[in-house]
């Protein structure tokens, strides 16, 4: 960029950062945008089975409204199990009409919850998905935990009573993170049924910030055993170790193009951070642009490759989303560290102080939230992955 | 006349030689300017000899090849130097002499303010009386930074320090890196005072298991 016009640029970034937000609707339905949600009135349901149903159906884009407005009616009960039907409004023709049973009312719920979802929208639901997070209790220390993608049913992964930090998926039954179990960070993966775990990177310093490729067969990480922390791939269990990064400054957390091919993340080699990609199997970096949102970290790429969201270090911190191959960022709420659910509309990030920290749903194109209740015995959880 | 000659040509081998030796040395302390191999050595025209008078004695060969100016390759911006893995298991020695040299930083920065340099050296020069002992240097950060992005900003502050040690001359190899982010503030405040009292990098002698009398295993 001419370095005239990069200084007018910077001149007016403050002024557009104080809240004029370019003007993107973000729910044309057009590539990269959303569609409208699909409105439903929902009835026949009471306590947590319907407050299950609507939480889930309003993250897969379907929203309940007054019948007068509805395009389908969900009617059903929970008197002895879970039962729900679904009809167009207008023509009255069945769409879907089934009994759930055999498991907790909230899992029957969800599956219900997942079957509307693919019959109005075609795409698979997420009610039946999972998060892992890291729940601090104190001094840092903290576990790595796994629960339903709502929050429910959380269960501790680790009993290490130490610094833990950034738990990723690897498919639906390994976790990777970071550990100081050890000393200086490394990172382990985990097999969560059968509780093996492996430590990947014996390395000194810092080895943090794991990513594992979606098709579960390469890891990228952020390793400082060559002096400076610096972007690094390898096979999943650590093998054929690459470096992709040389520089002198810090680079921090990678994630995946969802085709495999290219790897996110931030550095702060030009200064001040912005982020990058690069090939997975290494070659030059490309800078992203993120216009209008100062100091981008933790990088997520939506599952249909065509959104990164990311936090804005702007005084507090703010979630924001720019199309992958970068643009104009748009601020979708408060907090930090997204992760996107499998269907690049809803994502989950944390907000709150330090060591006070909350997990959040946020559904982006209506920027609705909602907080998930804190877990017991654990004073603040962040960090949060949804399972892909 | 012939002596003479052979003198000047001496003279002038050896000037020329000296200021070849001399421009090398030179070269290892500076960094070449893109587009610029040596420094302070004039080029000499072909044919022209340095110090003596231009006339040609006659019959003599004339080189009249242009001399290659030697040049070092420019000194890597990004190089840096390896840590050393056997420091991992070290353990803090019961007494730390260096508590009080903790070096503070500017917001979301990495470089060592001058201001701080003088604590560094005397860590330095305090480590290198130590035989058998090494360093780990904590890199902490406020928490005005995301975790991950903190937990390597912190990995980066660390090494800053330990580069500054190892250009007072100690070595490499003898100091470790450990970077806990956000996780261990020194003020657990949320103000301007507290958040300058957490971006640092702490000092912490280490000595191998063996030395100490309580092992901590794994």
């Amino acid at each position: 960029m001419n370095s005239r016009y990069s200084i007018l640029f910077l001149a007016l970034s403050p002024a557009l950062l104080l809240g004029q937000q370019p003007s993107i609707d973000i729910n044309r339905d057009s590539d990269g945008g959303w569609p409208k949600p699909i409105p439903v009135s929902i009835s026949g349901f009471s306590g947590e089975v319907d407050s299950v149903l609507k939480t889930d159906l309003l993250f897969m884009g379907i929203q309940n409204v007054s019948p007068d407005q509805a395009k389908y009616l969900i009617s059903g009960s929970n008197a002895s199990r879970v039962e729900g039907r679904v009809v167009e409004r207008i023509n009255k023709a069945s769409i879907l009409a089934k009994a759930y049973t055999g498991g907790s009312l909230r899992s029957e719920t969800h599956a219900l919850a997942d079957d509307i979802a693919q019959a109005l929208t075609g795409k698979p639901g997420i009610a039946q998905t999972k998060i892992a997070f890291k729940g601090e209790s104190g001094h840092g220390n903290g576990e790595i935990y796994i629960a339903d993608y709502d929050g429910h049913n959380p269960q501790a992964v680790t009993h290490d009573q130490t610094i833990v930090a950034a738990p990723c998926w690897a498919g639906h039954s390994t976790l990777y993170y970071a550990s100081y179990k050890q000393g200086a960070p490394k990172i382990f993966s985990h097999h969560l049924t059968t509780g093996d775990r492996r430590l990947i990177t014996p390395f000194p310093g810092a080895n943090i910030s794991p990513a594992v490729s979606p098709d579960g067969t390469r890891l990228a990480m952020i390793l400082s055993k060559s002096g400076s922390p610096d972007l690094y791939v390898s096979d999943r269990n650590g093998g054929n170790l690459q470096q992709l990064t040389r520089t002198k400054e810090a680079e921090s957390s990678p994630c995946w193009s969802p085709d495999n091919q290219t790897i996110c993340y931030v550095s702060r080699e030009r200064g001040p951070a912005s982020l990058f990609t690069i090939s997975a199997s290494g070659g030059a970096p490309r800078r992203i642009l993120s216009n209008f949102a100062s100091t981008p970290t933790e990088p997520d790429w939506s599952p249909d490759g065509k959104w990164i969201a990311f936090t804005s270090l702007a005084g507090n911190f703010q979630i924001c989303i720019v199309r992958a191959q970068g643009g104009d960022a748009i601020v979708v709420g408060t907090g930090e560290d997204p992760s996107w659910a499998p269907n690049s509309r809803a994502l989950i990030f944390c907000h709150g102080p330090d060591h006070s920290k909350k997990l959040s749903l946020l559904d982006v194109p209506t920027k609705q939230v909602k907080d998930i209740a804190r877990i017991l015995e654990s004073n603040s959880q962040s960090q949060p992955s949804w399972a892909k | 006349m012939k002596f003479n000659t052979v003198i000047k040509l001496s003279a002038v081998a050896v000037g020329l030689s000296l200021s070849v030796v001399g421009c090398r040395k030179g070269l290892e302390k500076t960094t070449p300017l893109p587009g610029r191999g040596a420094t302070g050595v004039p080029e000499t025209p072909p044919g022209q000899m340095i110090g003596g008078n231009n006339n040609n004695p006659p019959g003599l060969p004339i080189d009249t090849q242009p001399r290659p100016i030697p040049v070092t390759p420019p000194v890597d911006p990004n190089a840096t130097t390896p840590l050393n893995g056997s420091l991992s298991s070290w353990l803090a020695a019961a007494n730390n002499p260096f508590k009080g040299d903790t070096v503070y930083f500017d917001f979301d920065k990495a470089t060592v303010k001058p201001g701080e340099i003088s604590k560094i050296e005397r860590v330095a020069s305090g480590i290198k009386g130590m035989p058998g002992k090494a360093l780990r240097i904590e890199g902490h950060c406020d928490e005005r930074g995301t975790e991950e992005y903190n937990r390597s900003l912190g990995e980066r502050r660390a090494l800053a320090v330990r580069e500054l040690l190892m250009h007072s001359g100690v070595d490499a190899n003898l100091i470790d890196t450990i970077s806990y982010g956000e996780d261990r503030p020194a003020d657990p405040g949320h103000d301007k005072e507290a958040w300058a009292k957490n971006r640092r990098g702490e000092f912490i002698l280490i000595e191998p298991p063996s030395a100490s009398t309580t092992s901590n295993g794994k």
